[in-house]
């Protein structure tokens, strides 16, 4: 299995998901944000946390404008896999590859802390070595993830069961408790919380190991 | 534009005295330029001569197997085996922060950062010293936020670990804050940069950020007390950003990776002056820079203003010249700029032209080496008088006085602003004791400290100086790390006043006869003195910002207290109750005598838990709060109750030095307890863990209604 982790100016997530894929077994090209195609035969592409262009103008706002995102953008169209962390979520989100929108959070400081997900599906590459219901201890750092949709499209992502991962306690003021969601193909996982940090037992634990295992298991199966 | 005439009004404005004024009139021969006087300014300024503390900087200890390199590069070179190095320093950015929070704390760590990947190395950890005025402070609260969320918006985005830190509250500090800013990085020792510059005709070029009127005199502002007119000193704080930092500093690792590096200085302190003078001064060089080249954000700059701008995220460089292309290359890779704006010369000048006139031509070597150097009267502070007794208290109330002061509370309120997490190597958060990072892709691990006991060096310069070594030592060594190196960031008021000096001197003697005693050399440093407002200067802090190693994350000390532990006290307990926090938190009183610190015992105990930490599954260091505060923080952080036998005031919160505590099964503590017979380490059984309450001889109360306190209590005043 092929990823691509995508660097833009600012990420400073990168490095960890290229080793968070590799730790699973997964090969990794890295991938300037000036590119405009993406490696041959790539299975999955992370965009990883951090700060894309300082988060100026709005999160992701300028990333997604990037010209690597139209060959992101081909590859999800296409049917292939994306998985966009923290800062990567945002972007997905501004590319309109996710609905909704991340604001900034409800108590508008900046917050750090582990904290406990409920898997809300199992039916993804992604949360399928969870299973629905399970509760992994996964932590976050942002200051705009505060995720917010339409009644409209808070319904169909209920309806269809593609809220990915929800808060235990909310602490950013995200709408239902949504801390990851999912495309209506299920192949595109948004997040804000870093399972690439919790890779590692000897390193704040490791509730992030079994969606990257996961992810390799199901798509060497393919 | 007309240069201004140079009048004694001018001069003084420019921080020089009528002696420094004639001393230069002396080195150059004639008056100086309007540019040449900024230049002496900025280079003989408190901040960046340490012409009042170089005497007594000399006599720390600075030399060791581990150094690599000590102080007078932008950072202190340690080796830590498999040839790799940390390099580190701590800065302070005091004034700038009291005048523009937000900005002045983010420029501060984007400072101490620029510091450590300048040297080659990219940065892994940080930690923030800061110190506050009193909690009701009108000016406390708005500081408080701004600092912490300037330092959390500069290190965040930049993507470094905050590990660490120190926040504390005094009314010493009501018209002076702290911020001293810690920076670590990681190298391979044969991939280390320096700042000397070598080879005539090299070309001097200019990296990261546009040049702009920020900061102009920053440096001079940050030699001078506060008084009424400090909002009117808004314009000589530089504003971050980080986002480019974070650009630089991934083209500067790059850039070096090609080999195209001969030499590199960041721009800090007095900018483009300091930095061009410090390449070539090292070097044995003369340096020519063309102002007309400097990338500019604003119009009509005059030659002053850019030898004088603090403009953030720049880096100065000389270049192998037949590299230029693929150096030019990197930095339009990360849209940065990237202008030569100069060479180096074989005459020992430092020529500025501008607009096609030469308006600074000064003697380089001397502009460097020549800064004045005081050596400043001094009074040295009297021995602290006998102290009145102290009233026993109900053991429970003195821990929850402390507890739910913001100085003792959990800091979670500001450590959560800051991403402790990023990088995916921390291995201990902020919170109890030191914090812990892994050297990336090894099973090697180092640990950072911060410590100082102001109230302590105010009684007593010396034994405060080494107790602040000495805590960080214990810091290190509680969690199972070797200690390898410090650097001082010495916060001091006006040092013309001979009681103040006498404060630094003492400080400083402390520090060295520590540092020597327990093996951790001074490898960087810095000093910020002048920090007095309307005549009151803050308790002398000098912030030891320290680094341990861990050979392997086995040797991490990191477990819990559980259910049925016995509660191991290591150290000599005589109940000192002298400048304690008790004393302060609940009596409000700060009298008597810092506790004495025994380097021996310091050195011998930090052994033993060392060399025993296979039967050790929690320790912490004691130190502000004593056993009684120890013993809370361990359960606490453990979720597990505690009981210890004593309910004796001086010995639950007396602050003798070179003690521990240690949590384990009662099998290892028989361990525990025939390895110190044979080490002559003192040991004692103080109580146990267990239950869900903390008492403390006969006064209890439940654990959560005390963690509740504790939690809450910092959030309760500044949220």
């Amino acid at each position: 299995m092929k990823a691509a982790v995508i660097t833009f100016p600012g990420s400073n997530c990168d490095r960890d998901l290229s080793d968070a894929f590799r730790a699973a077994g997964c090969g990794v090209t890295e991938v300037w944000h000036k590119d405009s195609t993406l490696p041959e035969g790539v299975d999955i592409i992370g965009i990883p946390g951090g700060f894309s262009f300082g988060d100026y103008l709005r999160c992701g706002a300028i990333a997604g404008r990037s010209p690597v995102m139209k060959a992101v953008a081909d590859h999800v169209h296409r049917g292939g896999y994306a998985i966009g962390i923290c800062n990567g979520f945002q972007v997905l989100c501004e590319t309109g590859l996710l609905p909704g929108a991340l604001m900034r959070n409800a108590g508008l400081k900046f917050t750090c802390k582990m904290q406990t997900l409920t898997v809300a599906t199992g039916d993804s590459v992604f949360t399928r070595g969870y299973g629905e219901g399970a509760e992994i201890s996964i932590p976050l750092a942002h200051h705009d993830g505060n995720y917010v949709i339409d009644a409209e499209g808070l319904a169909a992502l209920k309806d269809q069961g593609r809220v990915a991962f929800r808060y235990r306690a909310n602490p950013n003021g995200s709408v239902d408790d949504i801390a990851g969601i999912l495309s209506e193909n299920r192949r595109v996982l948004g997040m804000m919380p870093h399972p690439e940090r919790v890779v590692d037992a000897r390193v704040g634990g490791t509730d992030g190991r079994a969606l990257f295992a996961g992810l390799v298991d199901a798509l060497a199966d393919a | 534009m007309q240069e201004p005439a140079i009048t004694p009004d001018l001069i003084a404005a420019h921080g020089l005295s009528a002696d420094e004024y004639d001393r230069i009139l002396e080195i150059i021969g004639r008056e100086p330029t309007f540019t040449e006087l900024g230049i002496f300014s900025a280079m003989w300024n408190e901040h960046c001569s340490y012409k009042s503390s170089k005497k007594w900087l000399r006599t720390l200890p600075t030399d060791g197997p581990q150094v690599i390199c000590g102080p007078g590069e932008n950072a202190g070179v340690v080796d830590i085996g498999d040839g790799q190095a940390v390099i580190f320093k701590m800065e302070s950015h005091n004034h700038p922060s009291y005048i523009e929070p937000y900005q002045g704390a983010a420029t501060g760590v984007g400072g101490i950062l620029r510091d450590v990947f300048t040297m080659g190395a990219r940065p892994i950890a940080a930690m923030n010293a800061l110190s506050f005025g009193a909690p009701d402070h009108r000016k406390t609260r708005q500081l408080v936020h701004g600092v912490v969320e300037g330092i959390g918006g500069y290190g965040n985005c930049f993507g470094v670990p905050t590990v660490g830190g120190e926040v504390r509250f005094h009314a010493a500090y009501n018209g002076n804050c702290l911020v001293n800013a810690f920076a670590a990085g990681l190298a391979d020792t044969d991939k280390i940069f320096y700042s000397a510059a070598s080879g005539v005709g090299m070309p001097v070029v200019y990296l990261g950020a546009k040049t702009g009127r920020d900061g102009v005199g920053g440096a001079t502002m940050a030699s001078a007390e506060f008084d009424d007119t400090i909002e009117e000193k808004r314009p000589t704080v530089q504003v971050g950003d980080p986002f480019t930092e974070k650009r630089l500093m991934e083209a500067t690792l790059e850039l070096m990776a090609t080999g195209a590096v001969i030499s590199i200085q960041d721009m800090g302190a007095a900018g483009l002056t300091c930095s061009a003078v410090e390449m070539g001064d090292k070097g044995g060089l003369g340096v020519r820079l063309t102002l007309d080249a400097v990338p500019q954000r604003e119009d009509n700059m005059t030659a002053y203003e850019m030898m004088l701008s603090e403009s953030q995220e720049r880096m100065l460089m000389v270049l192998r010249p037949e590299k230029e292309a693929a150096a030019r290359a990197v930095f339009e890779k990360w849209d940065l700029d990237f202008a030569i704006v100069g060479e180096t010369i074989t005459d020992d000048r430092f020529i500025i032209e501008h607009q096609g006139k030469i308006v600074a031509d000064l003697p380089l070597a001397t502009l460097s080496g020549s800064a004045p150097e005081y050596d400043r009267p001094y009074i040295e502070t009297p021995p602290a008088a006998e102290m009145d007794p102290v009233t026993g208290v109900d053991p429970i109330d003195g821990l929850k006085a402390l507890i739910a002061s913001p100085n003792h509370a959990a800091k979670q309120w500001v450590y959560e602003q800051y991403d402790s997490q990023v990088m995916a190597d921390t291995v201990r958060a902020p919170g109890l004791g030191a914090g812990v990072v892994r050297v990336h892709g090894s099973d090697k691990a180092l640990a950072f400290t911060s410590d100082v006991t102001p109230r302590y060096v105010k009684a007593n310069p010396f034994e405060g100086g080494k107790q602040a070594v000495a805590e960080a030592y214990r810091n290190l060594t509680a969690c199972g790390a070797r200690p390898l190196a410090t650097t001082d960031n010495m916060n001091f008021g006006n040092p013309e006043k001979p009681e103040i000096m006498g404060q630094f001197v003492g400080a400083i003697k402390g520090i060295g006869a520590a540092c020597l005693a327990l093996d951790m050399p001074i490898v960087s440093g810095n000093v910020s003195l002048y920090n007095e407002t309307d005549g009151k200067g803050i308790l002398p802090t000098p912030t030891i910002g320290a680094v341990g190693l861990l050979d392997h994350l086995d040797d991490l000390i990191g477990g819990t207290a559980r259910d049925g532990h016995v509660a191991v006290l290591v150290g000599e307990t005589t109940g000192h109750l002298g400048q304690s926090a008790l004393l302060s938190e609940v009596f409000s009183r700060e009298d008597g005598d810092a506790p004495f610190v025994d380097l021996d015992a310091e050195k011998l105990n930090g052994d033993f838990i060392r060399a025993n930490r296979a039967w050790i599954d929690m320790c912490s260091d004691l130190s502000d709060g004593g056993l009684a505060l120890a013993a809370f923080e361990m359960a606490e952080g453990s979720g597990v109750g505690v009981t210890l036998d004593s309910g004796d005031t001086a010995t639950l919160f007396g602050e003798d030095q070179a003690r521990y505590l240690i949590a384990c099964s009662f099998d290892k503590a028989e361990a525990l307890m025939i390895a110190a017979g044979k080490a002559g380490v003192r040991v004692e059984t103080v109580g146990k863990f267990g239950g869900a309450s903390v008492r403390f001889g006969g006064s209890e109360a439940p654990l959560e209604e005390l963690a509740s306190l504790y939690r809450d209590s910092f959030g309760a005043v500044f949220a």
